[in-house]
Order: C-alpha cells, then sequence, then structure tokens
C-alpha cells in the first residue's frame, strides 16, 4: 500500500497494516532474554537492567530461568569447552523463533583468552549468531544497541519466501549437534552448517 | 532407629555411605547447574536429596576455567595486570591492589604515599560495590525478586562512574601499576568522590532499614547455614565469613599493608556463623568502609603516585619468590610469585578467597532442606572467574 495513502487513512481513523507487519511488530517488543550469566559480561548484562539503563523499554526486562520459556540468549562471557556443550544444548532447548547475541570479545572470538586450551574460540563456532557486541565488556549501552539492532532484524524479516524466520520454514535446522569432549577437543570442532571452513580462491 | 546402610553408589564420592531409614524411599540426585539462576555464574552442585534434606553435596567447577596462572607465565608482569581484572569480576581494583603489591614485595619497590591513599580509597569504594551486590543478590534468591538489587546497583553505577573518570573502565580498571599508579586524579575527580562517599551514610542506612528486620529474611537466614569457628579456621576461610562466626582476622589489621594503620576502623565479628550473620557483616563493614573512606579523603597528601625510580620497561625481577595479600571484599586474596629472572614469572598462583570459601559448603548445607543450598550458596559471595581462574 502507498506510504501517502496509508497516512491519509490513519487521519480518517482507518488503521491499515499487513499480517506482517503487526506479527513482527509484537515479536520484536516482547524479546524475553534466558536469564544465564557465563562471565564476567554477565554483570554489565545485570547492569542493563537495572535502573538506570532500564532494559525495560525494550520490552526486554522478562528474564526467564527456563530455556523453554526464552527467545533470546544473550552468551555474556567466555565459553570454554566444559561449557560449550551446554550452551549449545541449552540452544536447542530454546522454541523457535530463537535469536543469539554474542556479547564481549570471548563469546565472539575467545577474546583475551584466546590462547587457552580451554576456551572455545567464539561460540558461532556451533550456534548461529544474530548480533556479535564487541568490547571487554561491552558497556549497558551497547547491549542497548545490540537490542535495537535485533529489534530491527526481527522487524525485517520477511514470513514468507527468502530470509523467513526459521519456525516458518519447514527445511531449516531445528537441533544443532552438541559437541562431545573428545580426546583432545570438542568434536566435531565446528558446525559445519554454521560456521563454513573459509573458501580460499587462488 | 532402625536402618541399612546404603551406599548409592555414586562415583568418585569419598564419603561414608549415608544411613536412610527402611522404607523412606530411595535418595534423589539432582544436578543444580551450571546453568542457574542461583549459581551466579556456571557453577554446578551434584545434590544427593532424602526428600528435601540435603545428604550430599558434591561440587563441580571449572566450567569458566580461563589458565589465568598459566597466562600468568607466560605474558610479562605488566601485561597481567589487566588479566587480574578479569579474576574477580565484581572489584578488579582490589584483584590490581593484590597483585601489584606481590610485585612490589618482589622487587622491594617503594610506593608514594599519595598513592597509597587513593589505592586505600579505590579498595574500600570497590568494597562497597561488592558487599551491596552480593547482599543484593543473596535477598533475590530468597525471592525479592529486583528491588534490592536495585537499591545496590544504583550505588554501584554511582561508584562505577567514579572508575571511569580516573580509569576509564566502567568494570576492568586496569589501574595499579608496580609503585604507584598510573594517572593521578584531579582534584574535581576527590571532589566528586566526596559528594559520592557524603551520599553513602544515606543509602547504607536505608539499604539496612529496607532489610534487617524483615521477618522473611529473619526466618530464612537465622540459624541455616552454621559454620563453626574451628572449621571455618581449619578450611581456610577468610573474609566476612570467617568473621561472621566469630574469629577476628582482617588483614587489615593483622598486616597493616599500604596505609590502613593510620585509619580508624572497627572489624564487625558475627557470632552465630549463620546466614544471617554473613549478611549483617557485610552490611556493618559497608559503614565501616564509609568511615575509612572519609578519613582518607580528608588527609589525602600531595605528591607524585608514581615512583619516579620506578622500573617499567625492561621489568625484570631478580630471581627470587614473594606472596602479597590484601584483605579483598571477598576475604585474602594473595598472589604468590616465582621469578627466575626473566621478563615473566616462573610461577604464578592466585589464591582465590572465593574457591577456599567455597571448600566448607557441603559442610554448612547437609540436613538443610534444598531451598536453603541457595541461600546458603549465595551466602558466600564467589564469583566463578576467581574459583575456577
Amino acid at each position: 500500500m502507498e506510504e501517502g495513502l496509508k497516512i491519509e487513512l490513519g487521519k480518517q481513523g482507518v488503521f491499515v497494516t499487513t499480517i506482517e507487519e503487526l506479527y513482527n511488530w509484537g515479536r520484536k517488543n516482547s524479546v524475553w532474554p534466558m536469564q544465564f550469566g557465563l562471565a564476567c559480561c554477565a554483570i554489565e548484562m545485570i547492569a542493563t537492567t537495572m535502573a538506570r539503563y532500564d532494559l525495560a523499554r525494550f520490552g526486554a526486562e522478562v528474564f526467564r530461568p527456563s530455556p523453554r520459556q526464552a527467545d533470546l540468549m544473550i552468551i555474556s562471557g567466555t565459553v570454554t569447552k566444559k561449557m560449550a556443550p551446554q550452551v549449545v544444548r541449552l540452544y536447542n532447548q530454546m522454541a523457535e523463533p530463537r535469536y543469539v547475541i554474542a556479547m564481549g570479545a570471548c563469546a565472539i572470538s575467545g577474546g583475551p583468552f584466546k590462547q587457552g586450551y580451554n576456551v572455545l574460540k567464539g561460540i558461532d563456532r556451533y550456534i548461529p549468531v544474530d548480533v556479535h557486541i564487541p568490547g571487554c565488556p561491552p558497556r549497558p549501552e551497547a547491549l542497548l544497541q545490540a537490542f535495537m539492532t535485533l529489534q530491527k532484524k526481527i522487524e525485517e524479516q520477511p514470513l514468507t519466501g527468502e530470509g523467513r524466520p526459521r519456525h516458518l520454514d519447514a527445511e531449516a535446522q531445528g537441533e544443532f549437534p552438541v559437541p562431545v569432549q573428545g580426546e583432545h577437543d570438542l568434536e566435531p570442532t565446528s558446525n559445519k552448517l554454521v560456521w563454513p571452513l573459509p573458501v580460499v580462491i587462488r | 532407629m532402625s536402618g541399612s546402610l546404603r551406599d548409592t553408589n555414586l562415583e568418585g564420592w569419598n564419603r561414608p555411605p549415608v544411613i536412610v531409614p527402611d522404607g523412606e524411599g530411595e535418595l534423589l540426585e539432582v544436578a543444580m547447574g551450571p546453568h542457574h539462576p542461583s549459581t551466579h555464574g556456571v557453577f554446578r552442585m551434584d545434590l544427593a536429596l532424602d526428600g528435601e534434606r540435603v545428604v550430599r553435596l558434591k561440587p563441580v567447577f571449572g566450567y569458566l576455567h580461563r589458565n589465568h596462572e598459566q597466562i600468568g607465565e607466560t605474558v610479562s608482569y605488566l601485561a597481567m595486570m589487566p588479566y587480574t581484572d578479569r579474576l574477580d569480576y565484581i572489584c578488579s581494583l582490589t584483584n590490581n591492589w593484590a597483585y601489584a603489591l606481590a610485585v612490589e614485595k618482589l622487587v622491594g619497590q617503594a610506593v608514594p604515599e599519595r598513592a597509597e591513599y587513593i589505592r586505600v580509597i579505590l579498595a574500600e569504594l570497590t568494597r562497597i560495590v561488592n558487599h551491596a551486590s552480593a547482599i543484593g543478590f543473596l535477598i533475590q534468591e530468597m525471592g525479592a525478586s529486583g528491588t534490592p538489587l536495585m537499591y545496590a546497583f544504583r550505588e554501584r553505577e554511582k561508584i562505577l562512574d567514579l572508575f571511569e573518570s580516573l580509569t576509564g573502565s566502567r568494570m576492568m580498571c586496569n589501574y595499579m601499576r608496580f609503585g604507584g599508579c598510573r594517572v593521578d586524579p584531579s582534584a574535581a575527580w576527590l571532589d566528586a568522590t566526596r559528594k559520592v562517599v557524603a551520599g553513602l551514610p544515606q543509602f547504607a542506612h536505608e539499604f539496612e532499614n529496607l532489610l534487617m528486620s524483615n521477618e522473611i529474611v529473619m526466618a530464612r537466614c537465622q540459624g541455616v547455614g552454621k559454620l563453626r569457628p574451628e572449621l571455618a579456621i581449619n578450611a581456610g576461610v577468610t573474609g566476612p565469613m570467617l568473621r561472621a562466626s566469630g574469629v577476628n582476622y582482617d588483614i587489615r589489621k593483622v598486616d597493616h599493608y599500604g596505609v590502613y594503620d593510620r585509619f580508624k576502623f572497627r572489624v564487625p565479628l558475627g557470632d552465630h556463623g549463620d546466614i544471617y550473620d554473613r549478611y549483617m557483616v557485610r552490611v556493618l563493614e559497608i559503614h565501616e568502609s564509609i568511615g575509612i573512606l572519609e578519613q582518607a579523603l580528608k588527609e589525602i597528601p600531595g605528591g607524585p603516585v608514581m615512583d619516579p625510580k620506578a622500573k617499567i620497561r625492561g621489568f625484570r625481577p631478580k630471581p627470587g619468590e614473594a606472596y602479597g595479600r590484601i584483605e579483598g571484599p571477598k576475604g585474602e586474596l594473595g598472589f604468590y610469585l616465582i621469578s627466575d629472572g626473566g621478563n615473566s614469572p616462573y610461577r604464578f598462583r592466585v589464591r582465590p578467597p572465593s574457591l577456599i570459601n567455597l571448600t566448607v559448603l557441603e559442610d554448612m548445607c547437609l540436613g538443610h532442606n534444598v531451598a536453603d543450598v541457595v541461600l546458603i550458596f549465595g551466602s558466600v559471595d564467589i564469583v566463578l572467574g576467581e574459583v575456577d581462574r
């Protein structure tokens, strides 16, 4: 529908919208994160929900302890190889549509602890990440920015065709394989579907 | 009581088998964590329950093991300073101080007077942040979802603003150096600190009145999770945990490190050693910290913040060893360094108060209900970054 006509109708008291817009508007304003802190960034995540930064303005103050009730997983801190299977399992238990924010350098790449034998070099090796926030730890404002980015992403998701959310795509991958502790490393070392090996073009 | 000796066949539990009365049912094994809202991060407790009663508790950690000690042995002395921020990530400045103290002991480095005062001011502000947050989290686990924690974090934000304007970072301050501090606080910063400190007593009283005589807090905390002083001493428990059991041991009074002998303050002691005493000791320590802050801000001298003879480039201590310890907000925080003359320590060891205070967890929890485990665990006040390192 034309934007001008829509505004004109709005002046007459007629509200015109599409199902897609209404559906996404509802979804983006009630993103419930999972109450799940891993390391240092978790303290900044808690600070974001507190009075000064007030995450409630974005409809996301309801932290659910159960993954079954959560829409968003904030990976707030270092993921070790002992913890990574648990993180993937929790992600599998979340209901679609589900989103992931990788908060801080450690969740993105291992951060300052990357050289450690026990630190996973980025959670996006196993689960798809929607928004990455750099920082060690990121400021609460950065987390708010990530929320706004995620809301924008949800708002723009079409309900049909290419790029539709996974719960509307019958062929989308639902379960992600949980890595197991092998002899030297986690096995597999990455999920090839979400973390394809870089292609070298010669 | 007639009962049968039943081995619950739990691998690796070197405890005598539990006597379960006949016909009373089976033991239930519950894994609490690593994703559990009350575990302050990623900690797991394998519980064996007889009904609601805890008969065994086996802590499982290592979910946040980040190789701090190994990193300390590969990077230079100065490059380890930012990593100490991330040990106990609520109180980064006290970690900085403990590490700087250990290295200063190793090389015999003197610290200017002004820097010592700044260290005291920052450490006491950190202690207030830590104790307020710890109480907030404890009460949240009791069911007061949010409100007390919001009071604590409101004050934390004010103090973090001071940290940010001085050090450039809210949480990971990386401020102390061997032989002083990184930057000199301006007069405006000191005035801003005085202003914040002037508002703290009101916060402390408000926070105290909000919770102290609350019936639910008293019913759930008093007499629960008692820790005997003998056991606390034998297990090496330190900090507010130990003082709540009635043992008068505060490293600020014992070691007189820094300039703590110049300030007048009292050491609050509990006499029951239960959750309520641990909570009250923390509340009273906030009051004492405010007193120290007021004295330090009044007496702070001028002068350099860094010893001009301190060596920064090519920092290679002579072979030797040193142990530096301070009274961190959670207990005795110590760093043990062995130098072989290279530019990184041969051995770097952290004595984490959180981990050692946690060793008595099973003794405190046995016989209590599973709901009390959450509170007892919360009253220990741990940070997983420090437990697992």
